[in-house]
């Protein structure tokens, strides 16, 4: 059949199963739009700003599992992708960007509105193409959106030159992708397998450490099944939450430097650290020296580059999380393995009674850790998402509230992207209409990409947004006020500026203002129940720190703050413990 | 352990593709010593040849990463008991008339070629070994080297282990 070239590229979107697409138009992806307009099954979305269509495209991702298009023009339309780019590779979010371009006749020659989007995103994106002839679009769209969604997820960019989309062409969608140097391996090594069956069904003092790759690979029934079966705690990374359910007696909490203590020294004393798609990042290890010095080391991942690359590694297997961890299940099964980690448990569980995350709450003062525990408590029995900006806000979040679907936590775990909560909410609500999507935001965060509010208003999208106003750049006001001093450099914004009970209006969202405890609840349930997007303005304590914390550069257990307790050595004195020992 | 690495990197004959190679060594902060890109007997494939020196483990991590680029089909670090390589020198010697015998002898004995005769200078070609063209450019120097260019090294690795 023949079409021109944007025809053709919503055509092979179509065939590729895309169904959303957050698109900003511009001079030379006219002719794209111009196919969009008459696309029946795709709905299109056009944000405040070409960062704010890639953040939604990562929401959407992370809620569905399923890729979003991002459809964007030339020059700046382009480079203003590249945060959400990198964000969404740090993280291994599925999508597919595509930049229009300037002709190919001018192409390198600083034309208007040209930028080397190619080039500029080499080391931001798994893969990405210039297409300069118009009867390879169907096939770089199809090999686009594979590699996008297969192996290690991640992000790939088709840069679409204007005359190309104008060109006539026949169109074909491709029966199966070409790749020779593309075969992500899935299925682990089955001497692996057996070797690391053996450790877990003898190790006294286990601990799972699971994080983005167990979600990616759609493996939280079978981590359930291997930790239950072999009674094993299991600590979820900030990008692992959901992963297991954070109401299960063997959940831990999230590791690293403001995880709870126990989860910390349970890293530290475990004899065998079981790794699934995770990748041993600064945030989580700490001094690396220091990090689980007393374990032997399991690590599944699909990456092979992620094997030993921070910490040396006993068992590897490279492989599909969901596959690999069914075959250890199934191995340790076959061998009648049984838990051997009751002491080890009762060590775990001692530790996670006597230092429990911990906030000083006097009823008077609205606190931050407060509100999420209300949002917490205020959506358990309803369908919830929680999205967050990077920073405090996003921290408390993880601390405080209880991730117990796959697939219903939504932050900027690897690039720590402050505004991307609000349209990564977006496009989660654009994924999972019926879920409650609330975004936990920071008074920083929220103005980075507060333009979005627009969006949500316009396309009917209900978002929460709960801004925990504390009138600074939290963290590193926090940072500032342990290692340098007090001296609050650039970090201060003041509360009331802008007013956002009055950007809500705006917007022609529902406002509302919380500045005590006692209105909390009510603004709530208000925003919670109101059929469009709503925000809170909590105006919580400026200068709460979150705690516990892990000096930047050293060792996970020895944590500022928080109720008192020293190295995990220090812990490790009375009769509950010593029998671990035995 | 800190030593040169040879690798040969089978790669798709496609634009881009080389600068996708070369920046994963400039992002990880590694000199590359020398770099070859050519067509293989494939039309659809190149070998890029790179001679990069730096720490075992990292490089190691930067072979890894070379794997994953979509267009790399095969990587190899060459054993350098196992390989055998080359690379193509062009000397341009200053050879006063009355010195042109001595440097045409020491071209004969490495078995180099004078590839241009000018009023006072000789260009030779020589190829080999990284030692050989070094005992080379070394005696060549007492003359005066005026300019010098090189291909960069080129290595496959020996018998049939590996047929592309």
């Amino acid at each position: 059949m023949k079409m021109n070239g944007g025809q053709a590229l919503v055509r092979a979107l179509e065939d590729a199963g895309v169904d959303t697409v957050f698109g900003y138009p511009g001079g030379v992806a006219l002719p794209i739009f111009d196919a969009l307009y008459d696309a029946t099954t795709i709905r299109t979305i056009l944000p405040r700003h070409e960062q704010g269509a890639v953040h939604m495209a990562d929401g959407y991702a992370r809620v569905t599992g399923r890729p979003a298009a991002v459809i964007v023009t030339s020059g700046p339309g382009a480079t203003n992708t590249v945060t959400g780019i990198a964000n969404a590779y740090m993280d291994s979010i599925p999508m597919v960007v595509i930049t229009a371009q300037v002709n190919t006749k001018v192409l390198g020659t600083d034309a208007f509105q040209e930028s080397d989007i190619t080039g500029i995103t080499l080391p931001i994106t798994k893969h990405n193409y210039l297409i300069k002839d118009v009867n390879e679009l169907p096939e770089v769209i199809a090999e686009a959106f594979h590699i996008a969604t297969t192996g290690r997820p991640g992000p790939v960019l088709v840069d679409l030159p204007a005359d190309v989309s104008k060109s006539e062409v026949t169109y074909k969608w491709p029966a199966s992708v070409n790749l020779p140097g593309y075969k992500p391996t899935y299925k682990g090594h089955a001497k692996q397998i057996k070797q690391a069956a053996d450790l877990i069904g003898r190790a006294r003092k286990p601990l799972i450490y699971a994080g983005g790759g167990v979600l990616a690979s759609g493996a939280w029934k079978e981590l359930k099944d291997l930790a239950e079966l072999m009674q094993i705690p299991v600590a979820t990374t900030l990008m692992g939450k959901g992963a297991f359910p954070e109401d299960h007696h063997l959940y831990l909490g999230m590791p690293g430097m403001h995880g709870p203590r126990y989860v910390n020294y349970a890293l530290t004393e475990t004899d065998l650290l079981i790794a699934l798609g995770v990748r041993f990042d600064d945030r989580v290890t700490g001094k690396l020296s220091a990090f689980a010095t007393k374990a032997q080391v399991i690590h599944v991942d699909i990456d092979p580059a992620e094997i030993g690359k921070n910490k040396p590694v006993d068992v590897p297997i490279v492989g599909d999380a969901k596959g690999v961890i069914a075959a250890l299940v199934a191995e340790l099964r076959k061998a009648g393995a049984e838990p051997r980690t009751d002491a080890w448990m009762r060590t775990v569980d001692d530790w996670r009674t006597r230092y429990p995350l911990h906030f000083t709450h006097d009823g008077e003062r609205l606190m931050p850790q407060l509100v999420v525990e209300r949002v917490r408590e205020l959506t358990k029995d309803r369908p919830t998402i929680i999205a967050t900006e990077v920073g405090q806000n996003q921290m408390w979040a993880s601390q405080y509230s209880r991730i117990r679907e796959p697939r219903t936590w939504v932050s900027s775990g690897g690039l720590g992207t402050m505004g991307f909560g609000l349209p990564a909410a977006i496009g989660a609500q654009v994924g999972r209409p019926e879920h409650l999507v609330i975004d936990i935001a920071g008074d920083g965060s929220i103005q980075m990409n507060s333009q979005e509010m627009a969006t949500a208003a316009i396309e009917k999208l209900p978002v929460k947004v709960i801004v925990l106003n504390n009138g600074f750049l939290g963290m590193v006001r926090q940072w500032q006020e342990l290692f340098y001093d007090h001296r609050y450099a650039s970090s201060v914004l003041p509360q009331d500026c802008p007013d956002f009970v009055k950007l809500a209006d705006a917007y022609g969202w529902h406002g509302s203002r919380v500045t005590c405890p006692a209105e909390l609840d009510a603004a709530l349930i208000a925003a919670f129940d109101h059929p469009g997007p709503a925000l809170v303005d909590c105006r919580v304590v400026g200068e709460e720190n979150v705690f516990p914390m892990v000096a930047p550069g050293g060792s996970i257990d020895e944590m500022l703050g928080g109720l008192p307790g020293g190295p995990v050595s220090d812990m490790m004195d009375d009769g509950a413990v010593t029998e671990v020992w035995e | 352990m800190n030593m040169q690495h040879t690798l040969s990197v089978l790669v798709e004959n496609k634009p881009g593709v080389l600068t996708r190679v070369t920046s994963l060594f400039a992002r990880r902060g590694f000199n590359i010593d020398s770099l070859a890109v050519g067509v293989t007997e494939d039309p659809t494939l190149s070998r890029i040849t790179i001679v990069v020196g730096g720490e075992d483990t990292s490089l190691e991590q930067v072979a890894k990463q070379l794997h994953k680029l979509i267009n790399v089909i095969k990587i190899q670090d060459l054993d350098p008991h196992e390989m055998v390589d080359r690379e193509l020198v062009l000397f341009k010697v200053n050879a006063p008339a009355d010195r042109r015998h001595e440097i045409i002898e020491i071209a004969n004995v490495f078995r180099a070629k004078i590839v241009d005769v000018g009023r006072n200078t000789l260009t030779i070609e020589a190829t080999g070994a990284d030692d050989k063209l070094a005992a080379m450019e070394d005696l060549l120097r007492t003359y005066g080297i005026k300019e010098l260019a090189r291909t960069g090294k080129i290595a496959l690795s020996r018998g049939l282990r590996e047929g592309a």
